[in-house]
Parts: C-alpha cells; sequence; structure tokens
C-alpha cells in the first residue's frame, strides 16, 4: 500500500489518522470514521438490544407460562409486547444488517471505506439516543407504550408521555437509517473497484444495495405517519379521528406502506449471507446468480404493493382483498426461486458442515417453514380467522428469528474470524446452533395450534384450554435465551478477546471473494487504492 | 380443565369445529393449502436433505461444475406461480361470499366500548332490544388473583348475544373509544369495529348451542377481558327469549323524569359502579398508578355537580378515560350520587337522572 | 474504468479521520428529543434541553460543515467524491419525496375515501346530521361529522398561493441564472443572481405567514379544522419549512460565494442546493394544484 493518503492540506487540525495503524483509546470508537469498527459498534449494539428485547420477551413468556395474572399487571404485559416488537425490530435485527454492511460491503467490493465516513458515524451514534429513549420510556409516567409495535391510532392517542418519548426515537431512528441507507447505495455504486461490475458483485451487496433503496422509500413515510400520531395528540390535527373527518384506518395504510416493506428490510440481507455461505461449503458456485438478483429485486418492488394484507380484517371492499390477496401470493413465487436456487447450489457440491453451513441449513428449512405460514396468511378466508392470534405470532418469528437471526448467526461464524482473527470453537458452534434450533421450535411450534385454535395476540391471560402450550412455549424460550447468552460468553467474547486458534486469512476452503484477499484479523486499512481484480473480480491481482 | 363446547378445547390443534358454511369452506381451505405446502415442503427438502446425505466432501463427492440453467429458472418460475394461481383461485369465491351481507334476515350493531361489548338489535325479529355485554367480574378478580379456574375461564359474560339458528345476521360493527375486533371462530368472523365507522360482516349459524370468542384487537390494558359469548337457539327458543327481554326492558325502563331518593341513587349507582367503574378506579375508589382515584378527588368533591357530570359525558385525557355517553340517564345519575356519597366522601350530593338529561342536550 | 485522479495530492478517495462531529450531533439531537417529547407534555425544563440540543447541534453542524468545506477547498475531494456527493444529494431528495408522499397520502385518502364514506348512507348511523362535501366546509357540508368543528372557509388559490407559485418559478429562473453565470466564471453576476433567489425566498415565506394569518384571523381556518384543517396546514406548513431551510442553504451558498469558494468546474454545493430548491418548487406547484385548486 503506497501513501497515496499523504496528502497536505492548508488547514490546521492533526494528521494523526494519517497513520496506518488505528487510533486509541475511546476515541477511536466515539470518534470513528473507520467502516471496521463502526460496523463493531453496530453489532455490539444489537446484540446489547436483543438481550433487552429477549428480556421483555421473556417477561413475556413468564406470564403467560400459566393462565391467570402471576408477576405483572396487563398494562405492564402490553408495554412488554410492544417494547420488545420495537426493540428487536428497530434496535436488533436492523442495527444488526446495517453492521454487516459496514463490516463487509467495502471489503467484498474493494473500497477502501463507506463513502461518507463521517456521516456513517452520525448514523451509528443516532442510535444511541434513541436507544436510551425507549429504554427510558418504561420509567415515565404511565409507563412505556402500550399500543403494540404498530402503534395503531387512536390507542396511541390514549398513551402517556413516553408516548412521545417512543415517536422522537423512532423520527431519529429513521435518518439513521436513511443516511446509513445512502451510505450504502453510494458506496457500493461509485466505490466499487474497477472491475468489479454489479452483476460481479456479491449478492450480499446486492440484498443490501436492494435494501437500502426500499428503506429510503419507506422510512419517510413511517415518519409521516408517527408525525400525524404526534399532531393528533397535542396539537389538535384530526388525521385518525373520525369526529373531524379523519380515518383510524388510514394509520393502519401508512404505517404498512412501511411496515410491509420493512420485512423485508429484515430478511433481504439475510438471503445476502445465505448465498455467500451455502457456495462457500458446497464448494460450488452460486447457482443462477442473474436470478437471484432479479428474483430479489422483484420481492422488494412486490413488497411495496401488498401491504394490505395485514387489514383484511379491517373491512376492505372485496376487490381490495382480492388483490392484496393475489399480490401477496405473488411473492412466493421470487422467494421460491431463491431458495430452489440455493437448493440446486448444494446440488452434486462436495459439503462440509462447519457451524456457518450449518446456520445457513437451518435457515433455509426453517425461515420457509414461516414463508409458508405466510402463504397460508396471505389468504383473506384463512387470514379472516388467523389474523391477530399467535398462528401470526409463530408465522413471523419463523421468518424473524430463525430468518433474520439466523442467517445473523450464520454471517458471524462465517466472517467473525475475518473481523477478529480468531477462530471460533467449532463444538460451541455446533452446541449453540443445535440447541438454538430445537429450543426454537420448543418455543414457537406450538403457537401455531394455540393461533388455529384462537388464541389471540397481546394477551396477559388466556382461557385454561391452551395452558399446556403456552407452558412449553414459555420453557423453550427460557431455553432459547440461555443459548444466546452462552453464545456471547462462550463464541462472541473469546473471539472478541484474542483467545482461541489462529484464523487463516481464508478458513473456508470454498469461500471466494475479496473479504478473503486480505489478511486475517482484516487491517485497519484495506484497499486504500483500488485493487486490481481478475475477470470474475473475486481475486486481487495486483 | 376439559373442552368448552364452542369455545376452544383442551390442546386444541386445529380450527374449531364449524357452525356456518363460510368457518366449513376456510377450514376444507386451510387442510387443502396445508396439504400443497407440505407437498411442496418435502419435495424440496427431500432434495436438500438427500443432496446434505450425498454430496459430502467426506464421502469423497467431488463438486460439480454447473451453476446456471435458463430453462430451470424458468421452470421453477413458472410452476410455483401456477401453483399460487391455482390456490388464489380457490380462495375467491369463499372470499366473494364472506362479504356478500346483503339479504339478511336480522341485522345487529355489536358497538365495542373499553372493555365491553354493546348490542343493538336493529331489524328483524326482537328489533329494539339493546343490552351490554361484559366479562363476568369474578373471573377478573380470579385472574387478578393468578388463580383461574373453570372451563369458561374469562369466556364467561353477563349477557349473552342471542340469535337464532339458521338465519342469516348481518353484524355491523362500531366502536366508541378505540379500535376492537368481534371474533367468534366457530363462525369464521372476525371483524374491526371501528371507531366513527361502520363496518359490517355476516353469519349463520347452522346448530343450536353457545359459541365463544374473544375481542381480538390491542385495545388497551383489559383487551384480554373482553369475550364474546353468542348463544344460537331454536327459532321457538329464540321468540320466547324476545319476548321476555321485551318484558324485562319494559320493566326496567327507567322513567328519566322519577325523583330519587339518595338511598335509592346509591344503591343503584353501586351496581352501576361495579359494572363499569370498578375496572380502572378499583371497588375502593383509590385507583391505580395513572388511574385517578374518586376517594377524597377534588373533582367528585365539587360542589359544582356539573363538573364530573362533563367528564362522564364527555372523557377526559384523549379518552384515557372514555366518554360514558351509552349510559342512560338514570344510570349515570345514579354512579355519580353514588362516588359522591361513598368511601371518604360525604358530600350528601344527589345527581338527578333530568339533570343528567338536561346536561346531554 | 477510467483515469484515477490522483494529481496534486488529491487522494483516490478522500476517508476523513476521527471526528468528533457525528458523536456531538447526536448528544445534541438527544437533548433535542427529551426536551421535546418532555415540553409537549408540560415539563417546563423540557424546552431549555430542546433548545440547548438545538445549540449544541447546530454548532457541531457548523463545525461540521466549516471541515467538509476546507477539505473541499484544500483539494481533498476526487471527482468520484463529488460523483458521491451527487448521488446522495439525489437520494436524500428522493426520501424527501417519500416524506411529503406519506401526507398528500392522507390528503388523498381524506378526500376520495373517508369523507365521502363517513356521509354515506350505513354511516347515517354513527353520524345522521354530516353531509360530507369536500372541503368539508362547501355550501351544504358540515365541517366535521360530530360537528366538533367550528365552520370555516378554505384557502383559495386566489391571491396569495398564484403570487408565491409567481414567486417560486421566478425563483427557479434567477437560480438557473446564477448557475449559467458561475459555469461561465462570472462571479459577481452569480452572487448578484443569488442574491434575488434567496430574496424570494424569503418573500415567498412572508407571504406564507401573512396567509397563516388571514386563515387563523379570518377564515377561522385552524390547524384544528377538522381534517381539512389538519392536511392543508400539515403540507403547507412542512413545505414552508422546507422552502426555509432550503433557502438557508441558497444563503450559505451565497456567502461562500462571496467568499471565493466554487469555480466553473468544482461546485456541487452550489448544485446540491439548487437541485433542493427545485425540488421544494416541485412540491409546491404539486400543493398548488391539489391543495388550492382541486
Ligand atoms: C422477515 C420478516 C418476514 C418475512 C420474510 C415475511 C414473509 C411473508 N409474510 Fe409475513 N409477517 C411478518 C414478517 C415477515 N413476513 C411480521 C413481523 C408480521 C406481523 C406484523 C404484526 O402484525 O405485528 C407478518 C404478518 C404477515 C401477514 C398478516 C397476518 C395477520 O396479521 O393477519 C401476512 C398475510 O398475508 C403475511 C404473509 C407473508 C408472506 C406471504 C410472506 C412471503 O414472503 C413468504 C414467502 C416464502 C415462502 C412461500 C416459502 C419458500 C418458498 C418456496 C419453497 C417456493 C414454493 C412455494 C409455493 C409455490 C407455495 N405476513
Ligand atoms: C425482530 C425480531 C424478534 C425477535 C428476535 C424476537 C424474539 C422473541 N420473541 Fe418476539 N416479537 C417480535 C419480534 C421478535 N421477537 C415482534 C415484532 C412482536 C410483535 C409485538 C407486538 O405485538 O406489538 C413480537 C411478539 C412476541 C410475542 C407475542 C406477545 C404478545 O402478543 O403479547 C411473544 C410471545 O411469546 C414473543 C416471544 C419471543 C421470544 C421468546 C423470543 C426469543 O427469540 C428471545 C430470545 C431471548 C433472548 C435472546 C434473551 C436472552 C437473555 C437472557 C436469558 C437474560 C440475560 C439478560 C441480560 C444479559 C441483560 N414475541
Ligand atoms: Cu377490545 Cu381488545
Ligand atoms: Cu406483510
Amino acid at each position: 500500500m503506497s501513501a497515496v493518503l499523504d496528502h497536505h492540506g492548508a488547514h490546521g487540525h492533526d494528521h494523526d489518522h494519517h497513520d496506518h495503524g488505528a487510533p486509541h483509546g475511546w476515541r477511536r470508537w466515539v470518534f470513528a470514521t473507520n467502516h471496521k469498527d463502526i460496523g463493531t459498534l453496530y453489532l455490539l449494539f444489537a446484540f446489547t438490544m436483543l438481550m433487552i428485547g429477549g428480556l421483555l420477551a421473556l417477561f413475556i413468556r413468564l406470564e403467560l407460562f400459566q393462565p391467570g395474572l402471576q408477576y405483572f399487571n396487563p398494562e405492564q404485559f402490553n408495554q412488554f409486547t410492544t417494547m420488545h416488537g420495537l426493540i428487536m425490530v428497530f434496535g436488533a435485527i436492523m442495527p444488526a444488517f446495517v453492521g454487516f454492511a459496514n463490516w463487509m460491503i467495502p471489503l467484498q467490493i474493494g473500497a477502501s471505506d463507506m463513502a461518507f465516513a463521517r456521516m456513517n458515524n452520525f448514523s451509528f451514534w443516532l442510535m444511541i439516543p434513541a436507544a436510551i429513549m425507549l429504554v427510558a420510556s418504561f420509567f415515565m409516567p404511565g409507563g412505556a407504550p402500550a399500543a403494540g409495535w404498530t402503534l395503531y391510532a387512536p390507542l396511541t392517542l390514549q398513551m402517556g408521555p413516553s408516548m412521545d418519548a417512543g415517536i422522537f426515537a423512532m423520527h431519529i431512528l429513521g435518518a439513521s437509517s436513511i443516511m446509513g441507507s445512502i451510505n450504502i447505495i453510494v458506496t457500493v455504486l461509485n466505490m466499487r473497484a474497477p472491475g468489479m461490475t454489479l452483476m460481479k458483485m456479491p449478492l450480499f451487496a446486492w440484498t443490501w444495495l436492494i435494501t437500502a433503496y426500499l428503506l429510503i422509500a419507506v422510512m419517510p413515510v413511517l415518519a409521516g405517519a408517527i408525525t400525524m400520531t404526534l399532531t393528533d395528540r397535542h396539537f389538535g390535527t384530526n388525521f385518525f379521528n373520525p369526529a373531524g373527518g379523519g380515518d383510524p384506518i388510514m394509520y393502519q395504510h401508512i404505517f404498512w406502506f412501511f411496515g410491509h416493506p420493512e420485512v423485508y428490510i429484515m430478511i433481504l440481507p439475510a438471503f445476502g449471507i445465505i448465498s455467500a455461505i451455502i457456495p462457500a461449503f458446497a464448494r460450488k458456485k452460486l447457482f443462477g446468480y442473474t436470478s437471484m438478483v432479479y428474483a430479489t429485486s422483484s420481492i422488494a418492488i412486490l413488497s411495496f404493493i401488498v401491504w394490505a394484507h395485514h387489514m383484511y380484517t379491517t373491512g376492505m371492499p372485496v376487490t381490495g382483498q382480492l388483490f392484496f390477496m393475489y399480490a401477496t401470493m405473488l411473492i412466493a413465487v421470487p422467494t421460491g426461486v431463491k431458495i430452489f436456487n440455493w437448493v440446486a447450489t448444494m446440488w452434486k457440491g462436495s459439503m462440509t458442515f462447519e457451524t456457518p453451513m450449518l446456520w445457513a441449513v437451518g435457515f433455509i428449512f426453517v425461515f420457509s417453514m414461516g414463508g409458508f405460514t405466510g402463504l397460508i396468511l396471505s389468504m383473506a378466508p384463512v387470514d379472516q380467522q388467523l389474523q391477530d392470534t399467535y398462528y401470526v405470532v409463530a408465522h413471523f418469528h419463523y421468518v424473524l428469528v430463525a430468518g433474520s437471526l439466523f442467517a445473523l448467526f450464520a454471517g458471524v461464524y462465517y466472517w467473525g474470524p475475518k473481523w477478529t482473527g480468531v477462530m471460533y470453537s467449532e463444538f460451541r458452534g455446533k452446541l449453540h446452533f443445535w440447541g438454538s434450533l430445537i429450543f426454537f421450535n420448543i418455543t414457537f411450534f406450538p403457537m401455531h395450534f394455540l393461533g388455529l385454535a384462537g388464541m389471540p395476540r397481546r394477551y396477559a391471560d388466556y382461557p385454561m384450554q391452551f395452558a399446556d402450550f403456552n407452558a412449553i412455549a414459555s420453557v423453550g424460550a427460557l431455553g432459547f435465551g440461555l443459548m444466546q447468552v452462552y453464545f456471547f460468553v462462550f463464541v462472541v467474547l473469546p473471539m472478541m478477546m484474542g483467545k482461541g486458534e489462529k484464523a487463516p486469512q481464508k478458513p473456508w476452503e470454498g469461500a471466494e471473494g475479496l473479504e478473503w484477499e486480505v489478511p486475517s484479523p482484516a487491517p485497519f486499512h484495506t484497499f486504500e487504492n483500488p485493487p486490481k481484480l481478475d475477470v470474475t473480480a473475486t481475486k486481487v491481482i495486483g | 380443565v376439559n373442552d368448552l363446547p364452542g369455545g376452544p378445547a383442551v390442546n386444541q390443534l386445529d380450527l374449531h369445529p364449524p357452525v356456518t358454511q363460510i368457518a366449513s369452506d376456510v377450514q376444507s381451505l386451510h387442510y387443502w393449502l396445508m396439504v400443497v405446502c407440505l407437498i411442496i415442503f418435502v419435495l424440496v427438502f427431500g432434495v436438500m436433505f438427500y443432496s446434505i446425505l450425498k454430496h459430502r466432501k467426506s464421502l469423497g463427492h467431488k463438486p460439480a461444475n454447473f451453476h446456471e440453467s435458463v430453462t430451470v429458472e424458468i421452470l421453477w418460475t413458472i410452476v410455483p406461480f401456477l401453483i399460487v394461481t391455482a390456490m388464489g383461485f380457490a380462495a375467491t369465491k369463499t372470499v366473494v361470499q364472506q362479504k356478500d351481507t346483503s339479504n339478511a334476515d336480522m341485522t345487529i350493531k355489536v358497538t365495542g366500548y373499553q372493555w365491553k361489548w354493546g348490542y343493538d338489535y336493529l331489524k328483524g325479529e326482537g328489533e329494539g332490544i339493546a343490552f351490554l355485554s361484559a366479562l363476568d367480574p369474578t373471573q377478573r378478580e380470579l385472574s387478578d388473583a393468578g388463580k383461574p379456574q373453570g372451563d369458561n375461564y374469562l369466556l364467561k359474560v353477563d349477557n349473552p348475544l342471542v340469535v337464532p339458528v339458521d338465519k342469516k345476521i348481518r353484524i355491523i360493527t362500531t366502536a366508541s373509544d378505540v379500535i376492537h375486533a368481534w371474533m367468534v371462530p366457530a363462525f369464521a368472523v372476525k371483524q374491526d369495529a371501528i371507531p366513527g365507522f361502520v363496518r359490517d360482516t355476516w353469519f349463520k349459524a347452522q346448530k343450536p348451542g353457545d359459541y365463544y370468542g374473544q375481542c381480538a384487537e390491542l385495545c388497551g390494558k383489559e383487551h384480554a377481558y373482553m369475550p364474546i359469548h353468542v348463544k344460537v337457539l331454536s327459532a321457538e327458543d329464540y321468540s320466547k327469549w324476545v319476548d321476555a327481554e321485551k318484558k324485562k326492558m319494559a320493566a326496567k325502563a327507567d322513567d328519566p323524569n322519577k325523583v330519587w331518593t339518595q338511598e335509592a341513587l346509591v344503591a343503584r349507582g353501586e351496581k352501576v359502579y361495579a359494572a363499569n367503574c370498578a375496572v380502572c378506579h378499583k371497588a375502593d375508589g383509590k385507583g391505580a398508578g395513572p388511574i385517578k382515584a374518586l376517594d377524597a378527588s377534588a373533582l367528585v368533591l365539587d360542589a359544582d355537580k356539573t363538573k364530573q357530570l362533563g367528564v362522564l359525558l364527555n372523557g377526559q385525557n384523549n379518552g384515557a378515560m372514555p366518554a360514558w355517553k351509552q349510559l342512560s340517564d338514570t344510570e349515570i345519575a345514579a354512579v355519580i350520587t353514588y362516588t359522591k356519597n361513598s368511601w371518604s366522601n360525604k358530600t350528601g350530593q344527589v345527581m338527578q337522572p333530568s339533570e343528567v338529561a338536561a346536561a346531554r342536550k | 474504468m477510467s483515469a484515477v485522479s490522483n494529481h496534486g495530492g488529491t487522494p483516490y478517495y478522500f476517508v476523513p479521520g476521527p471526528s468528533r462531529h457525528p458523536a456531538m450531533a447526536a448528544l445534541g439531537l438527544f437533548f433535542v428529543i427529551l426536551g421535546a417529547g418532555q415540553w409537549i407534555n408540560g415539563a417546563g425544563w423540557g424546552a431549555y434541553s430542546l433548545a440547548a440540543g438545538m445549540i449544541i447541534w447546530l454548532a457541531t453542524l457548523y463545525q461540521w460543515f466549516g471541515d467538509a468545506i476546507r477539505e473541499s477547498e484544500g483539494g481533498q475531494y476526487s471527482d468520484r467524491i463529488d460523483v458521491s456527493f451527487r448521488w446522495s444529494m439525489s437520494w436524500f431528495i428522493f426520501s424527501e419525496v417519500m416524506f411529503f408522499a406519506a401526507f398528500f397520502g392522507a390528503l388523498y385518502w381524506a378526500r376520495v375515501h373517508s369523507v365521502p364514506m363517513l356521509g354515506n348512507i350505513d354511516h347515517q348511523l354513527l353520524w345522521p346530521d354530516f353531509k360530507a362535501i369536500w372541503p368539508s366546509a362547501a355550501a351544504g357540508a358540515t365541517a366535521s361529522p360530530a360537528g366538533t368543528v367550528d365552520a370555516f372557509s378554505t384557502m383559495g388559490p386566489w391571491p396569495i398561493p398564484t403570487i408565491n407559485t409567481a414567486l417560486l418559478l421566478t425563483s427557479g429562473v434567477t437560480l438557473t441564472i446564477a448557475h449559467h453565470a458561475l459555469l461561465a466564471d462570472k462571479r459577481s453576476k452569480t452572487i448578484f443572481w443569488m442574491w434575488i433567489t434567496v430574496l424570494l425566498g424569503v418573500v415567498f415565506l412572508g407571504f406564507q405567514v401573512y396567509e397563516y394569518m388571514h386563515a387563523y384571523n379570518d377564515l377561522n381556518l385552524k390547524l384544528t379544522s377538522g381534517i381539512y384543517g389538519s392536511t392543508f396546514f400539515m403540507l403547507t406548513g412542512f413545505h414552508g419549512f422546507h422552502v426555509f431551510v432550503g433557502m438557508l442553504m441558497l444563503l450559505f451558498i451565497t456567502l461562500r460565494l462571496t467568499k471565493g469558494h466554487f469555480n466553473s468546474k468544482h461546485h456541487f454545493g452550489f448544485e446540491g442546493a439548487a437541485w433542493y430548491w427545485h425540488f421544494v418548487d416541485v412540491v409546491w406547484l404539486g400543493l398548488y394544484l391539489i391543495v388550492y385548486w382541486m
């Protein structure tokens, strides 16, 4: 690496950063402009929020362990549900994927950093005030918001001051996401190393590019919806108040116009991670690269015209029901293409099953179950029975936990050695996987039955007939949670402290891509000068 | 516990046994979908697990080199497309039927309140009957105490909705405060009740019996405590019920101009309080958390009776304290008199129904 | 890929070193949301927190942009960075479009869907006296279903909104003149037309303030005037706020021009502000047609 960065500006501030080493102390993190450091910050933040959100989930499961109110009152219960949903979605899953994007996109496309390094850090540090406000809302008069993560009007109008704190926190999170997305789009479009054409780009970068577009398109819409909630609450507007000509259902339309693309925001980058791992451990090129790109784009485009499948029971006209039903079911087609391509990649490969591969295969299997229940929900008449029951809760935990979260774990095992320079212990990784897989199913599989039998969601107490399945689910939840604590203590911590076998530059025989062209751990600065790539854009040749 | 006929069964694995045509359609649709999904699931993952078992490095399998095929891609786009199209067609008929609320024999308006249901028989036999239906208060206490019991735990209501068998009942839903949802699984009916708007749905029960459901849209803290109980009667039994109900109503109808004594109002008010207010303000009037105490409340003790009346009629704090307009003049007068003369409150003030009627104007 | 601009010490892609601005800006925003959330719930100290947060935030932005300007003027920004700025500004503006889309969507829904529905035969069950004719203040209509909204008159397109349309359109032209002048390296001409553009923006805002006063005092049209008032003031209000921000951008660009920044080759700051201004312009045309005329 030559000293291209050795420029001399006329300005007077310090030039420490031109050293090629990392800055030291707390400043390194708080003032960070390095994509890898910011990626690490995101990942740690997301894990913390996963723990907080998980703790709330455990409170929920504790209360639901048996019928009757044992530990909490219904208000507290609703607060737990609401904050669990908000924290998991906006605090854990989304930032975790942004962390991956920060770490991997510049490495994968041969860029020196993210396009706007300072703005990148701003995106991260905005998460902190938002997270503080969200968690602090539990201690405000009247407690945390309790209107569900969907924040439906007019229930939100009855909430206490914490609702406003929540709304402002969401505004900030939205701003953070928009800036983060702009950063990713610009990085991908403008900073690829020469030779890295769009159609040679790793799929993770592709899925994130598309995700970033989704984010830019829908986060402002959410901001609009909650701004209307805010003015309805405090400034006398009537957006959601029928007495003044408004409509509570209008909130739902605006929210789900955001909300449905949002769920794909949480799954598309996961598809990208899986698309990197399967070929690596099958030792075979990804099957149908081009169709993967098209499928991802189709999912993203379709996601804008299906939102009202969350609203079948609000009483839409029959044409509306039919339109949204057909459109929703269509999404199964491109998603199916992805699944088939992965299976075809494995077909006649030479597979090994290190931990990342286990998670990836687990992902495909269990995510598909969630996809199929989604398809069943998309049938308007059937959804009439299942809407707002535990069937929906089962569906979205299958796609979010066994989907997004499993893919995140897969990615941590796959790229963790590159980040830390240390191999995790295969035994521990496998234990984490099998434990999580089993406890996950113990927790969420019974919820399908509860939902079919008509147990409504967001209930602090339930009829006695539902008791057994709830008890099973609660036991599973505790087990699943403990597996994640195990993961942190016995996998993540040792890697972060550098304990363990030293990772080679490319730990996975079949892995391809520029990230494996730099040493492990990846040095502070990489690709400061654009690398020269071979024709496949997977190797640096000069 | 045992199964509750018309309600959930112990460890029930499937949808409720259908009692309407729509519900059976939905059930067979669901079976059919499950079967299709299961077949696809088994096929896809059969292939995947076969590959996982056979194409391993440890078995010495060498990686093949193929990595794309337009034919295959088109094939596995078209085939799923055809499958979902077939699924969509299968569901369409049911969607259309489900939404067709025309030619009903009876119309009943269902109003969601925080946290009870109001039923108004608008058209058909029984027209004019109206009552509120709430969770039986002892159930709520059992829940609070963490000591649930009974097969109909949390499903027992004071006044079930009564309808005749084999008649098309059109249900109009609306709400007075926030969104609720009126759900009866055995009928495959779930319809949001939206404040300020009306929506409708329908059912035609094929078998007399008791059917249970619960509120299915988060509506605040007592969301889990507003069950639905529909009693389906034979035509004769239904007529008898209507007669009895009409008589009861005539007897109960309070003359709004009647002048009551304080004792009578307090006695009546205690019942109204227990049925409506005690959930939040508690039996001892002390409130809880953000819920204001009525005991020793300045507003309740105020000499100007219209202040408290205003709160009851219009609600307060954005509806955190809902408006209670749906109560009768007598009930409001009684409950105000009760709160003004209970616990440590000893104002001696009396509110007469006529005063409420005047304030409503 | 084409030539890497590596001459004259300009890095291939400038990556700034550690900076305290992002964290400081986030801290400022923390006090902003903390204060705002408390203030609207009646806690007096919230206003101080809000103000302090705004000061921290604005001061940080000032320094931050100062750094960026120094880097830019110091020749650190290669053409590639220029392209990055272009992409980023475009997508930022797109996100703003989507923000407005939410409010236009609300207006659409209310007019086409909820208000007519509230007045239909089914809804007479709930609102027997409501006559739904948009705008809900037209002859024969009642202002709101529940009768809770006082009668008001709506805001027509004449004269202020039309004047404002003319102002904004003119400002687009003057801005373009300035741009051409800059491309021809005619600095004082650029600055002159920039001042005119800024001035047009200020006059627009003045008229809007006047229009709001007219609405409140003469038409009894308020934020609380049912769904009409809600959508009217939120749409025009957010637009006005964007005009204000755009006007500030142009102002700072003008000040930078007077300091000798920008030249005919290198002036993305100028163009970014101009794009933003045109975006604000287009939104206004939408408002003018949909809110005032239709
Ligand atoms: C990661 C998040 C994620 C993902 C990926 C999905 C994916 C899908 N979801 Fe889900 N969904 C949520 C998160 C997600 N969902 C959440 C959070 C909620 C609840 C929100 C709330 O109310 O709080 C929800 C709720 C929800 C509802 C509303 C339920 C209700 O409230 O009544 C519906 C209804 O249509 C639905 C449908 C679908 C469908 C059709 C898909 C499809 O994309 C699935 C496609 C995948 C497959 C079908 C499997 C693989 C395909 C094949 C193997 C091909 C062959 C298959 C066929 C030909 C059938 N979802
Ligand atoms: C986005 C991702 C996501 C994730 C990962 C999860 C994870 C989990 N969720 Fe999820 N959940 C949602 C998103 C998610 N959820 C959403 C959007 C809703 C809807 C909310 C609404 O209705 O508004 C919901 C609702 C929801 C409900 C329904 C509540 C209701 O309707 O009332 C339930 C009930 O069981 C539940 C359970 C769980 C469990 C057991 C987990 C487990 O996977 C959690 C695992 C646990 C841990 C990871 C914690 C480990 C920690 C410890 C063991 C303690 C150690 C503590 C410290 C170190 C501090 N969730
Ligand atoms: Cu009423 Cu939930
Ligand atoms: Cu959806």
